[in-house]
């Protein structure tokens, strides 16, 4: 083994790292910090003799307080979780079958195929959400969550089939061949054989599905109306800040609370998700 | 336990015209190896007999049912692959009775098989592990008990030995093969390794480019090749070849190169007068050439000069030029040369080949 000096472990790898950790942690730092902090400390001018933006000697609950009795945000996180959940399962059935197809099966224009499904991906939800409008009010969605659980798939399901086709496509074919000569049909196969396989690749393709639902804000600020539909996202945006008038404190409260569920699945299926992105099975 | 029958089998794809007319016949209990070159169709055949490709045209028959249209579970054949394909997600049990619980054997005798088939394998004590905790030998010994579980009427294999090194090859050759005189169960091998085709097939097939060059039992393929490619592919180090011309004096045959002038076999002498005053191909098997004293007969034999010298232990591989033309000798270790050395060789006049220049067909 070389043995480094340990300024040059310093200078190249413990201090970037640390900044960097630093610069992404930072932001969510100043969120919890603000959701915590009484008004009377958040509206303090900044050059206030006592001003003291990096900590806060009176920690308070009453942001989360208010969020919760004032303001319909359970609601809207139970419908941010019903949209991203049932979304995220069309997306996922609709992505395993088609990138199962694309990756295994030899079918004329598999190849064109492929590539507009990932075009469609490509096609930037500002541009699209105004002919999607036209549609969700034709079907008179408007309003409700299944004008999110509809359009969702748009950009999901193509997300999904080529994350799981390049995933299917590292899993070598033998394994279902020879789970058809074994007794399976083709369709046995995928479900016993590559299904089980591929579980890392369609749990980082869930995750990615959720997050994106979860996270999403055009459509969602576009297809409803009544707050009580409204998605966390929007919901603080539209609900917390009144003209001029920043509700920082709940504000700040909110973006927290809509963040610990994606952190929370994100953390349980690290692991899976690394591999899933990376793609590798040995045989 | 079946006979397989492929009669004017044929793949084409898009471009590439892979099995050509494919006649053969496969005896029960026999064990065929389909052996040549990469990309000789060879397991392409193998994988029409599975079931895993589309047969363009012909037929094929296990048994007495012709299987072409059937779905591959229901051919009742076993297959292992040359990566062994065992399912990363279960257990070497688990792996092993995939295919009896897919055939909804009951619980008792999927067990007693597998415990059967483990033992015969020595894999007894492996049958909780996963086969990431397996070895290369290992795993291959899983992916035959997975095949003979189920006892099939076939078993086809796909170079299974190939990603194994060169010891663990040649020590599961000989248990293949035991464990084929057990099973007595017909099976088609595929293999691009000649040493593995002639050591473990009842009878081998050599293709090349699709067509089948030669079918026959392995010493018939080494002394009576049909064609100058199953001769050269054969054996090892392989054939040699020099262009000779014919030509008649006295009443006999003599084969004359730059360097040599062997007298043909009284008995074969009729059969090469027709190609008199043309060329054709000489063969001849490196250990067919033994160095002789100056005084040997000169009617076969000639000079040479040693070129490259290899020792191997129980035999010396000896490069020699005669004239333009280089052969491989291989001798006796007692033998003693040096490199640029002449040497007086002679080859054995009725273990020789003669190829047509075009048809490349045995004369």
């Amino acid at each position: 083994m070389v043995v480094e000096r340990p300024w040059k472990r310093w200078v190249y790898f413990y201090i970037p790292l640390t900044v960097f950790v630093i610069g992404t942690l930072f932001p969510f730092y100043w969120m919890f910090i603000t959701s915590i902090r009484p008004d009377a400390e958040l509206y303090r001018s900044w050059r206030a003799v006592n001003n003291t933006p990096f900590w806060t000697l009176h920690p308070t609950i009453e942001h989360f307080r208010d969020l919760m009795a004032k303001t319909t945000f359970p609601i809207w996180l139970w419908n941010t979780f019903f949209i991203a959940v049932v979304s995220t399962m069309i997306s996922l059935f609709c992505g395993l079958l088609a990138g199962y197809a694309l990756g295994r099966l030899r079918f004329p224009m598999a190849g064109t195929l492929g590539t507009s499904i990932f075009v469609t991906y490509l096609v930037p939800p500002t541009l699209l959400f105004i002919p999607l409008a036209n549609i969700i009010r034709d079907f008179q969605l408007g309003n409700t969550p299944w004008a999110l659980i509809l359009t969702y798939p748009t950009f999901l399901i193509p997300f999904c089939t080529w994350l799981l086709m390049g995933y299917f496509k590292t899993i070598p074919k033998e394994l279902e061949e020879c789970a058809r000569i074994d007794g399976a049909t083709r369709f046995g196969a995928m479900v016993r054989i590559i299904f089980p396989i591929a579980i890392p690749g369609i749990l980082s393709a869930g995750i990615f599905a959720f997050t994106l639902s979860w996270n999403e804000f055009i459509y969602a600020l576009v297809f409803l109306s009544s707050p009580e539909r409204k998605t966390v996202p929007v919901g603080i945006y539209s609900e917390l800040i009144r003209g001029d008038i920043y509700f920082w404190g709940q504000l700040m409260a909110g973006a927290l609370l809509g963040s610990v569920p994606v952190a929370l699945v994100y953390s349980f299926f690290v692991e899976y998700y690394v591999t899933g992105l990376t793609g590798s099975v040995k045989g | 336990m079946a006979q397989v029958l492929l009669k004017a089998l044929n793949k084409k794809y898009d471009e590439v015209h892979a099995v050509k007319d494919v006649n053969l016949q496969i005896r029960d209990k026999e064990f065929v190896v389909l052996v040549g070159p990469s990309g000789c169709g060879k397991t392409t055949t193998l994988r029409m007999v599975a079931g895993l490709e589309e047969i363009t045209a012909g037929e094929i028959m296990i048994g007495d049912r012709v299987v072409n249209d059937l779905p591959p579970k229901d051919r009742d054949i076993a297959m292992v692959f040359q990566n062994y394909a065992l399912y990363p997600h279960m257990t070497v049990y688990d792996n092993m009775a995939f295919g009896l619980k897919m055939r909804k054997f009951p619980k008792a005798e999927i067990a007693q098989r597998v415990q059967e088939a483990a033992e015969i394998l020595g894999i007894h004590e492996l049958l909780k592990r996963k086969p990431r905790q397996l070895s290369g030998g290992q795993r291959q010994r899983v992916a035959v008990g997975r095949a003979i579980v189920r006892h099939p009427q076939v078993f086809l294999f796909d170079e299974p030995l190939s990603n194994l090194d060169a010891k663990l090859r040649v020590q599961m050759r000989v248990e293949l093969k035991r464990l084929h005189e057990r099973l007595e169960t017909t099976a088609i091998y595929v293999t691009h390794d000649q040493v593995e085709a002639m050591t473990l097939g009842d009878r081998v097939v050599v293709m090349k480019d699709g067509w089948v060059q030669q079918v026959g039992e392995p010493l018939e393929l080494y002394s009576k090749p049909a064609n100058r490619f199953v001769a050269g592919f054969i054996g090892s180090p392989a054939m040699n070849f020099a262009d000779v011309t014919m030509n008649e004096t006295n009443g006999a045959v003599w084969a004359e190169s730059h360097g040599f002038r062997i007298k043909v076999p009284a008995d074969r002498t009729d059969r090469l007068r027709p190609y008199k005053g043309q060329h054709l191909t000489l063969g001849v098997r490196p250990e067919d050439i033994h160095p002789v004293g100056g005084a040997d007969s000169a009617d076969r034999s000639f000079d040479a000069v040693v070129d490259v010298v290899e020792p191997l232990g129980s035999e010396i591989l000896l490069d020699v030029k005669v004239g333009p033309t280089s052969m491989v000798a291989r001798v006796d270790p007692s033998v003693r040369v040096k490199v640029h050395d002449p040497i007086r060789l002679a080859l054995a006049p009725e273990r020789l080949h003669f190829f047509d220049l075009k048809t490349e067909l045995a004369i």
